[in-house]
């Protein structure tokens, strides 16, 4: 991105009809870490990638319980993500309150999409820089929406945003159209190899992703992470088959020095190193 | 030239009697399941007793539009609480948030008379009292409501709880086991219901202990 004597205000027009300020905070959405979404046509799953400032620091929280029915996994400026998401649980508890009902999710949606655009139209203000994809369940099934700090919200099946979020969207695209008859347990396989992709390498640990899932008769909340090692696992277990010398599959009955090395590499919670605060 | 009198009055008394006892390990919190208003009856099955969270229960009686209006504001409360805190409010807890509550309406009452019950943060059974503009105290037993009158004085004989005022400070927790005190909430309530007119029908018993929530139900005389 080039500096422009248009850059410097949100209510400045580029000659191009551009708001710079706008497209420039959309940047830092492509900046935070990624998360990704996908959906069924009876679940959502939310996962994102955990970063941690250093070894010595907790993750950063990404994902948001909005309500029973509603979740939330930001990229970008997190501080605007946690504000936001402060919105968006008072939302959910005023609507429950006066009309004892869950608030739809295309509801909460728009809501958030016009709070964004009064940033993009007061010069004392500026833009969100996160952006957000919205997990819920409601009357007229399961949504996943992607808000942008623009004000725009569009309706997904399966969306990535954040950085390398480009190799999940590739991962995702290629699978989409199963996902709808999905099973839950398919659609959390499918989260979790999608944040694979954008891993590039880096060995996929349950300490560096988050998962999350909501559906019918399953309230909001986020997987526990000896959960999301065991299914990590079974991955393993299946890519390597070939290769039976890393299997991690006690069971086999492989060597016993082998094992314990491959053991202490993927055992569960009680990962080396960055072992992230319970949050 | 005499005082202009109102000729409404925002509240009603739809009757009923609470009653909640505290163990070393559980609490037994009950309430009857008539509504009333005046000489008549609005329904037999209604429910005064309300879940605010794991561990702690509220029966109100009085007023039940203002009851459930409270109940509303103290779950809303709550959610908030838990998206802030990352865990369930404890008893004590609960029990100053619910005191500031009815506080906040000093000047135009919720007209609630409250018993919270529930397990403290060591699992030991307690109960607080209320009145309708938020004083409270934590004590082994006690009960509202319009029969609280006959039922009281008999509590007060079968449980001989310590004073507050009695030093060393003793336990205000009743010696009973859960099964007796259940059994003395079912008797005491037989006997309110012979002579309270806006006691009857039912009595709903919802029991905490560690092992979780718990509810019962007995007849009580219908006239």
């Amino acid at each position: 991105m080039f500096r422009n004597q248009y850059d410097t205000d949100v209510t400045t027009w580029s000659p191009a009809g551009r708001l710079f300020q706008v497209e420039y905070a959309m940047e830092a959405v492509k900046q935070g870490s990624a998360a990704i979404g996908l959906r069924s046509k009876t679940h959502v799953v939310l996962g994102c990638v955990n970063k941690a400032n250093s070894e010595l620091s907790s993750h950063q929280k990404k994902i948001f319980k909005v309500d029973d029915h509603i979740g939330v996994a930001i990229a970008g400026l997190t501080a605007d993500g946690r504000v936001l998401s402060r919105y968006m649980r008072n939302e959910c508890i005023n609507y429950s309150f006066t009309y004892e009902s869950p608030l739809p999710v295309g509801r909460l949606v728009v809501q958030l999409a016009d709070k964004a655009q009064v940033c993009t139209q007061r010069s004392w203000k500026r833009p969100y820089g996160v952006g957000l994809l919205v997990a819920g369940l409601d009357e007229s099934g399961a949504h996943l929406y992607y808000n942008c700090p623009s004000g725009n919200y569009f309706e997904y099946q399966a969306f990535a945003i954040g950085s390398r979020s480009q190799a999940a969207k590739t991962y995702l695209e290629r699978r989409f159209e199963n996902f709808t008859d999905s099973s839950r347990d398919d659609l959390v396989k499918d989260a979790i190899t999608a944040i694979r992709e954008t891993l590039q390498g880096e060995t996929l640990k349950s300490s560096i992703c988050t998962i999350a899932v909501v559906g019918v008769g399953e309230p909001f909340h986020v997987l526990d992470q000896g959960t999301v090692q065991q299914i990590i696992d079974t991955f393993e277990i299946a890519a390597e088959q070939e290769d039976p010398a890393t299997e991690p599959d006690a069971a086999t009955g492989q060597e016993a020095a082998t094992e314990q090395g491959t053991a202490a590499d993927q055992g569960g919670s009680t990962d080396e190193g960055a072992a992230p605060m319970d949050i | 030239m005499t005082k202009q009198q109102a000729n409404w009055s925002p509240y009603d008394n739809n009757g009923g009697s609470c009653v909640a006892i505290a163990g070393a390990d559980y609490c037994v919190i009950a309430a009857d399941t008539r509504m009333s208003t005046g000489y008549n009856i609005l329904t037999r099955e209604y429910s005064k007793i309300c879940k605010l969270a794991d561990k702690c229960v509220m029966a109100s009686s009085g007023f039940q539009a203002d009851v459930r209006a409270l109940q509303k504001q103290l779950a809303a409360r709550h959610l908030i609480y838990q998206h802030q805190h990352n865990k369930q409010m404890s008893c004590p807890a609960m029990a100053q948030l619910l005191s500031n509550t009815l506080y906040y309406k000093r000047f135009f009452p919720y007209y609630s008379f409250n018993v919270l019950g529930g397990l403290d943060n060591e699992g030991k059974g307690c109960v607080l009292t209320y009145d309708a503009v938020g004083s409270y105290e934590k004590v082994g037993y006690s009960s509202q409501g319009s029969g609280s009158t006959l039922i009281m004085p008999f509590l007060d004989n079968q449980l001989k709880s310590p004073s507050p005022l009695l030093l060393p400070a003793q336990d205000a927790v009743t010696p009973l086991v859960e099964a007796e005190a259940i059994d003395l909430v079912k008797t005491v309530f037989a006997s309110a219901s012979e002579r309270d007119i806006y006691t009857g029908d039912k009595l709903e018993l919802v029991i905490i202990n560690a092992a979780g929530i718990r509810r019962e139900y007995m007849e009580l005389r219908k006239d």
